[in-house]
């Protein structure tokens, strides 16, 4: 029994290991439970993302809900269309027209999250640097030659990247990132930038499932009843078996 | 007060004369003996009953809003998570269940394999569990299909494409599992069915045929004593007990430490870092571009594993299947395979002890293995517990025979 | 408690039994109920379906007097007819009426009156019949002989189903199976040619 939990921890230890290592990714480090932070990253995402972007599973009046908006705001300053604020965050782009502008179509972005996780999109976002090899001016360090443009390069400015040198094991010299140097900068600075991004990839996460936190809230109740269930269960168990022997 | 208890028990007259209820009652749970001596191991089969049950409400919950077509069938599946009232809930129960089912079937099996259970006078009740464990593979395999994300589309892309590779008539054969030339609307529907309709009905036989199996036998218990050899003069077990009430409260208090877990995982990590529901799987299928890393769900990737492990023979991929197939089938076979006189652990001798835990730790990696991306070492890995694996079994007959067994008390330890 | 396997030599606390047990049944019946409420509750209209049935803009200025258009608020047809003098002036005739004052009728409190309605020359109507659910026909006046309906019909509506009629302000006509006078919906003006149908001036109906 002990050799069978301790093979089973080495096991644990070993897909930790291998799910950690490779990606230079940044944590995002956002939180659900700020809703400011979403609020703010609800208003960048129609402001930038919806143009093209569609989350089509996510209905406004939700988003008003969860978030603490009032409807009447988010019919004043999110819906720009002839939209109900029950309707889902669709986009007039149609998918062909999509297609032949951009290579591909925009990916749908209700569920991008739960697809890529926080810390992906979070480096993504922030990972657009100068390439004028692109048609669209810009690459990613994250996603290479991505088709997407840089939709918020007003905001973050433009960055090059930086290279250096290092030797592989075989001796040869290979070129590899540095870090990003700001060459035009943006209306905001570099931790604006970031908190910009932060709450966008919040309120993404938010999006993917918008039941999440209410799920924490009521699986809290959830546990506390079933221990009582159990305790119940188990006080009734030590009396009948008193008697076997 | 009296009235009623009268009320009540002329009720059950009028029943009983119709219908043999107390009788039943009687029979299965008052005036069933069970051995006294059940440990933690022995909570399995009851858990595995009531995730079924879970499984079986919550699925009729979601293809109550489900669709299937492959147009609709994902955004169904996030219709369900987002606008309906506690669907998100419905769904999760449902998902988590999947994986806790194999938990559960898998500890029960190990259980089984632990104590002897499979050995005279139970094969057929192991038999009939493999059939259950089979039937469930397969509901399980076509289950995966409907949220028609990527991971559903490749995966059974991948896993009908292995039946392509079936000699002379495989290519045929893939396309008339799937309907079409590749997964399709058609796959769909028909998986759909199999996994609301034929494998359910399936299941609830084969477990009621399992469990009546199981009463004829009676259960073994963890000294793999035959508990009706000493009977009291009264015709009773000495180490029996009836089940009701010592066994059904009792495992009350297993489904309350399970419900604990497994509601801990459906509140708080229903995705479970990805192996309870794969991240690619949030990407609506695209029959164009395959995800960079294909894994079955964990618990298909012992057999996954092997698969892999196996080299292409002679230009075909056959021999692979043909040991995946196996490495499954085997399990039928354990009843006759162990020629140990003992049936519990416990009088074993250390032979049966080392093959036992060679072939634990074989299945849990190759099961780590079948999640990961090929690599060479990863590969040879793979094929040296595929074959510590299949010798578990194929070299059963000569290391049960040579093991120094322990003598077996005549009554139960308790 | 003499089988075998067990044997309770000691004495049997029945109550403590009988206590713990009852307290397994409570709890395990609190559980069961509180289960049940997720599968119950998910039976509900679903956000998609509450925004389907959202509240419907109607524009009215085109409504030519006399004429009725159909809108539909939560998959029902909604009637909007614009009332002739001579129409309303027809329904002060209430003597073959069964709720001529639509008392035990359903419509929201500023449409209690005589026209059921807010303001008289349109009538707002849910078009279901109050007998079984099926949707009447509107029937002008001049159109009552060829409908059938004989020379006395004063307009209104008529259902095919069982043959209720109705008046033009959806008062049941006595002899009819249907019981009620036809549904007023909560609705209000947002200018003098729009009105929303499916609420009214607090919160949706």
């Amino acid at each position: 029994m002990k050799r069978l939990i301790a093979i089973v921890v080495c096991c644990w230890a070993g897909v930790a290991l291998a799910s950690s290592g490779g990606s230079a990714l940044h944590p995002a480090g956002n939180s659900l439970s700020d809703t400011a932070s979403l609020q703010r990253g609800a208003r960048t995402f129609v402001n930038y993302c919806l143009s093209c972007h569609s989350a089509q599973y996510m209905r406004y009046n939700r988003m008003a809900e969860d978030l603490g908006l009032t409807e009447d705001m988010v019919v004043d300053n999110m819906l720009f269309t002839d939209k109900k604020v029950g309707d889902t965050m669709t986009v007039a782009m149609r998918g062909s027209d999509a297609s032949q502008w951009f290579g591909n179509a925009p990916p749908d972005l209700s569920v991008v999250a739960r697809a890529r996780g926080t810390d992906w999109l979070y480096s993504f976002l922030t990972g657009f640097y100068a390439d004028p090899k692109k048609p669209t001016g810009v690459n990613n360090i994250i996603f290479a030659d991505t088709a997407m443009p840089h939709v918020l390069w007003e905001l973050q400015g433009v960055q090059k990247m930086v290279t250096r040198f290092e030797e592989t094991e075989e001796g040869e010299e290979h070129e590899v990132f540095d870090h990003f140097e700001l060459a035009t900068p943006g209306i905001q600075s570099e931790l604006e930038y970031q908190r910009t991004v932060r709450d966008l990839v919040n309120f993404l996460e938010y999006m993917g499932e918008p039941a999440k936190l209410k799920r924490y809230h009521i699986g809290m109740w959830v546990l506390v009843y079933l221990v009582i269930f159990t305790l119940a269960a188990y006080l009734l168990k030590k009396e009948f078996w008193r008697d076997v022997h | 007060m009296n009235a009623v208890v009268k009320g009540l028990t002329d009720l059950r007259d009028w029943i009983d004369e119709r219908f043999p209820l107390s009788e039943f009652y009687h029979s299965q749970l008052t005036g069933y003996y069970a051995p006294k001596n059940f440990n933690f191991w022995y909570f399995f089969g009851v858990l595995s009953l009531l995730v079924f049950v879970i499984q079986i409400l919550t699925g009729i919950w979601l293809v109550m809003n489900y669709k299937p077509d492959a147009a609709m069938a994902f955004g169904s599946v996030e219709y369900i998570m987002r606008d309906v009232e506690w669907g998100w809930l419905i769904r999760y129960m449902h998902s988590t269940g999947a994986s806790a089912f194999f938990i559960v079937v898998y500890l029960h099996m190990f259980r089984g394999m632990l104590y002897g259970s499979y050995k005279k006078p139970r094969e057929l009740l192991w038999l009939l569990g493999v059939v259950v464990y089979l039937a469930l593979m397969g509901e399980a395999f076509m289950g995966y299909l409907l949220p028609w994300g990527q991971m559903s589309f490749w995966g059974a892309q991948v896993i009908t494409s292995l039946f392509g590779a079936v000699p002379v008539i495989g290519p045929d054969l893939a396309e008339w599992i799937r309907g079409d030339y590749v997964i399709s609307d058609i796959t769909l529907n028909r998986f759909f069915s199999f996994h609301v309709i034929a494998l359910p009905l399936l299941l609830c036989g084969l477990v009621g045929l399992h469990l009546v199996a199981l009463r004829q036998t009676g259960s073994n218990n963890p000294d793999g004593i035959e508990i009706k050899k000493n009977k009291g003069p009264d015709g009773k077990p000495l180490d029996g007990i009836p089940f009701h009430p010592y066994y059904t409260v009792k495992d009350l208090v297993g489904v309350g430490v399970f419900l604990i877990l497994f509601f801990a995982v459906v509140f708080f990590g229903p995705e479970m870092g990805g192996y309870f529901l794969e991240h690619n799987n949030f990407i609506p299928a695209n029959p164009l571009v395959t995800p960079e890393h294909i894994a079955p769900v964990w618990y298909f990737t012992p057999y996954y594993s092997i698969l892999r492990a196996v080299p292409p023979m002679f230009g075909s991929q056959f021999p692979g299947v043909i040991a995946m197939g196996l490495a499954v089938v085997l399990f039928f076979f354990l009843p006759w395979l162990d020629r140990s006189v003992v049936k519990s652990i416990r009088y074993r001798g250390v032979w049966y002890k080392s093959a036992l835990a060679v072939f634990v730790v074989s299945f849990l990696i190759l099961g780590f293995l079948g999640t990961q991306p090929v690599t060479d070492l990863y590969t040879l890995l793979a094929r040296i517990f595929s074959v510590t694996y299949f010798l578990f079994f194929l070299a059963m007959p000569w290391y049960t025979s040579i093991d120094k067994t322990k003598p077996v008390p005549e009554r139960v330890t308790h | 408690m003499s089988e075998h396997g067990v044997d309770a030599d000691f004495e049997v606390d029945e109550s403590r039994r009988r206590f713990l047990t009852g307290s397994m049944v409570v709890v395990g019946g609190v559980g069961v109920a509180m289960g049940a409420v997720p599968f119950m509750s998910s039976f509900q209209p679903s956000a998609r379906a509450r925004a389907v049935g959202a509240p419907v803009e109607v524009d009215i200025s085109k409504v030519e007097p006399g004429q009725r258009i159909i809108e539909t608020w939560r998959g029902k047809p909604v009637w909007v007819v614009r009332r002739t003098p001579e129409m309303l002036a027809a329904l002060n005739e209430t003597a073959d009426l069964t709720d001529p004052d639509s008392e035990a009728s359903k419509q929201p409190e500023y449409a209690a009156n005589q026209v059921r309605s807010i303001k008289p020359e349109y009538l707002v109507l849910v078009g279901v019949c109050t007998h079984l659910g099926c949707s009447p026909t509107f029937v002008p006046k001049t159109a009552g002989a060829e409908a059938g309906l004989g020379n006395e019909w004063r307009g209104g509506f008529f259902c095919p189903c069982h043959g209720s009629r109705f008046d033009l302000a959806g008062r049941v006509a006595k002899g009819s199976p249907a019981p009620l006078n036809l549904e007023v919906p909560p609705y209000k003006y947002l200018s003098d040619t729009m009105i929303l149908i499916g609420e009214d001036q607090g919160a949706a109906a």
